[in-house]
């Protein structure tokens, strides 16, 4: 078990330094500098400017400053906002796109089981029927659509919720539904599909010819063996959660870490994107050995140390 | 039974053709069995009628070909019978005076796993992967008396000793695939016996093991039974395995039973020409130079089947009437009964 951890942290640093590097490169690709617009214009100012945040040196020596930002966690001081480090940044936004990827997934994964159970347990039913349509419509529908819908509906017409910021419980309610109903419906769909084999098990059968009651059967008998799958693309899932909360953060005007990406993007604020994506990469790396972990709970079968040469 | 009582006298614990003693007490009597599953295709009728009893102690074989509703007699006197599709449209199952197919659910339950038992054929996909063996020993046990962890956990321990598990206390922790085929067998059978169920039905307990696991777990059956007194619905293929512990056979075709009798009766004066073609197409060590012979044909299907013998289309003797009218019960012995056209009286002098 400890040789696996140990041997999982090198292939999580290996994949976050490749991530960095990729990134790196990539925004050096990108023709134009941080210092485009206009109040900058003047060449002499420019110059000094990239003297100073030591962009006028070579790419290989520009990199090398870079690894070192990475394993300090130091990334200096944002170009467009020179009052704030990045680390400052991070500090501030990322609590609050954690507070909602964290309520998303809640959210997704404990109304997407109980409606997938539901929804085998009924099979053929109506329930299964109308779980299975809002399941569809809840794949087909893009979270950036549907918040726009919400909106519109509940905070334009209706009025019953606020339409932007994140500052009460009330506030959170648009965006999570926003974010979380894609997730929520693939994995209904997925637990529904995996529950309906689960229970043609013979162990199934056997569990009932003891006698047990059903609420036993389903819960401590069908829903861990159910729930495999549904780990399964728990990984790729909170890549997609991730990425959505950038996109819902936008919308909701909510002043998470997306907010200070996507601007730095848009601005080749490179300390930022730097500090950001290694640190976002580094998290999501991370979420991904959690969710190994758990799959190892979850199935006796697997042996966490026997994964020898296993990547990502 | 005389004869039975008499040759039992001889026993020495070898296969051995003699009945068991203490039979007379009836603990089910299946009358009139009838299950249906309502399919895309239409109406399979799984089970047409089937009656048999069962006493103390006893062990029942029910052999028959793939298909031929073994299973779903198994399930349906379980209350295990998925519904819908499936249902139970006549007849009854009378265990210990009462009629189970007039039980709610809950009471059902009651039953089963503490009166009634099942072990399944495979023991590979029989135990739950994420539970314990120990989890698993118990809960049934827990389910059905008020009893503590620790004296269930004492019970599964001495509940594996039973089946011939070593170091019952460590294992108790373990998860099936730490087990082998073999061992997980014998802990299914741990399971089904661990409420000292008075019935256990076992269908096809040994056809996925090997054959040496196999004669060590019919020894188990032997063992248990002679120490609890079980009685045992055995549902096979292997006319071995049932030469070897059944008391009486009970032949199954398209969802009757067309020919029942002990043991001696079945191996030694088979009369229904289904029960003869089956004994035929299986090798037999007494027998070494005869030339096995398959039984020609498939069975009929069961979404329309004949009103008549369902045998009719593959049987050499068939006569008009077969086709037409179910063939009345014919009784040859007090517990040898064979349905089938050649055992009426009016049949006979036309062969003769
Ligand atoms: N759930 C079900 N739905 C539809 N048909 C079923 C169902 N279960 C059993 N049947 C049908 O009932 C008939 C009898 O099946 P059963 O499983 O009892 O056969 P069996 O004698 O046990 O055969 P085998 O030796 O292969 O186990 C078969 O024709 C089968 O197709
Ligand atoms: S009733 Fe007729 S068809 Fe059926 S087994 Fe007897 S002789 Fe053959
Ligand atoms: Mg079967």
């Amino acid at each position: 078990m400890i040789q696996y951890i140990i041997k999982r942290f090198f292939m999580m640093v290996l994949t976050v330094l490749l991530i960095a590097t990729l990134t790196f490169f990539l925004m050096h690709a990108i023709p134009g500098s941080p210092f485009d617009d206009d109040r900058t214009s003047n060449p002499t100012i420019q110059e000094n400017l990239e003297k100073y945040y030591k962009l006028d040196q070579p790419l290989p020596v520009q990199y090398a400053n870079y690894l070192k930002a990475i394993v300090t966690f130091d990334f200096g001081p944002s170009i467009k906002k020179p009052n704030d480090s990045v680390n400052s940044l991070l500090a501030r936004g990322f609590p609050i796109s954690f507070e909602l990827g964290i309520i998303t997934i809640l959210v997704a994964v404990l109304s997407g089981v109980t409606l997938g159970t539901l929804a085998a347990l009924r099979h053929n039913g109506i329930i299964d029927y109308l779980a299975m349509t809002f399941a569809v419509i809840g794949i087909s529908i893009p979270n950036f659509i549907l918040a726009t819908l919400l909106i519109q509906i509940f905070a334009g017409e209706l009025k019953w919720l606020p339409a932007a910021t994140w500052q009460s419980p009330l506030h959170m309610i648009l965006p999570t539904l926003a974010l979380a109903t894609g997730p929520m419906a693939i994995i209904a769909r997925l637990t529904r599909s995996s529950m309906l084999e689960v229970l043609t098990q013979d162990y199934i059968k056997m569990a009932r010819a003891k006698g047990l009651k059903p609420s036993r059967i389903i819960i401590r008998h069908a829903l861990r063996n159910a729930m495999m799958p549904v780990v399964t693309i728990m990984g790729t899932m909170l890549a997609g959660i991730l990425t959505g909360t950038f996109v819902i953060e936008r919308i909701f005007a909510i002043p998470g870490m997306g907010k200070y990406f996507v601007e730095s993007i848009n601005n080749r604020d490179y300390p930022v994107i730097m500090g950001s994506t290694v640190f976002y990469s580094a998290f999501l790396v991370f979420m991904l050995f959690l969710v190994d972990i758990v799959y190892g709970i979850l199935d006796p079968r697997i042996k966490l140390h026997k994964k020898e040469g296993e990547s990502s | 039974m005389l004869r039975e009582q008499v040759l039992h006298n001889k026993s020495t614990g070898k296969p051995t053709f003699e009945g068991k003693e203490r039979m007379e007490e009836k603990i089910l009597q299946v009358e009139d069995l009838q299950v249906t599953f309502t399919t895309f295709g239409g109406v399979v009728q799984a089970v047409r009628g089937v009656t048999f009893d069962l006493h103390k102690g006893e062990t029942l074989a029910i052999v028959g070909e793939s298909g031929c509703g073994k299973s779903v007699t198994s399930n349906a006197i379980m209350g295990l019978i998925p519904q819908p599709p499936g249902k139970i449209t006549n007849g009854k199952v009378v265990f210990k005076g009462k009629d189970l197919t007039s039980f709610k659910k809950s009471d059902l339950r009651k039953i089963q796993g503490l009166d009634v038992s099942m072990i399944f054929q495979d023991p590979m996909t029989a135990l739950n992967p994420t539970m314990t063996i120990g989890e698993q020993l118990t809960e049934g046990l827990r389910t059905h008396h008020k009893i503590s962890r620790v004296e269930a956990k004492t019970k599964a321990i001495e509940m594996l000793l039973l089946v011939g598990i070593s170091n019952p206390s460590e294992r108790l922790n373990q998860y099936p695939h730490q087990f082998s085929g073999g061992m997980r067998q014998r802990i299914v059978i741990a399971i089904a016996l661990i409420c000292e169920p008075t019935l256990l039905i076992a269908d096809e307990p040994t056809t996925a093991l090997d054959v040496t696991i196999q004669a060590q777990i019919l020894e188990l059956f032997e063992e248990i039974q002679k120490k609890t007194g079980v009685s045992i619905i055995l549902i096979t293929h292997d006319l071995g395995v049932v030469a070897k512990i059944a008391d009486r056979i009970a032949v199954m075709y398209a969802g009757k039973i067309i020919e029942i009798g002990t043991k001696r009766e079945i191996f030694y004066e088979p009369t229904h020409p289904y029960t003869k073609g089956l004994l035929n197409s299986v090798p037999r060590l007494d027998l070494v130079e005869e030339e096995l012979e398959p039984i020609e044909g498939t069975p009929p299907d069961l979404f329309a089947p004949p009103a008549g013998c369902a045998f009719t289309a593959r049987c050499p003797y068939a006569m008009e009437v077969c086709n037409l009218v179910y063939p009345v019960a014919t009784s040859l012995s007090e517990k040898h009964k064979v349905d089938c056209w050649l055992q009426d009286e009016r049949a006979k002098g036309l062969f003769n």
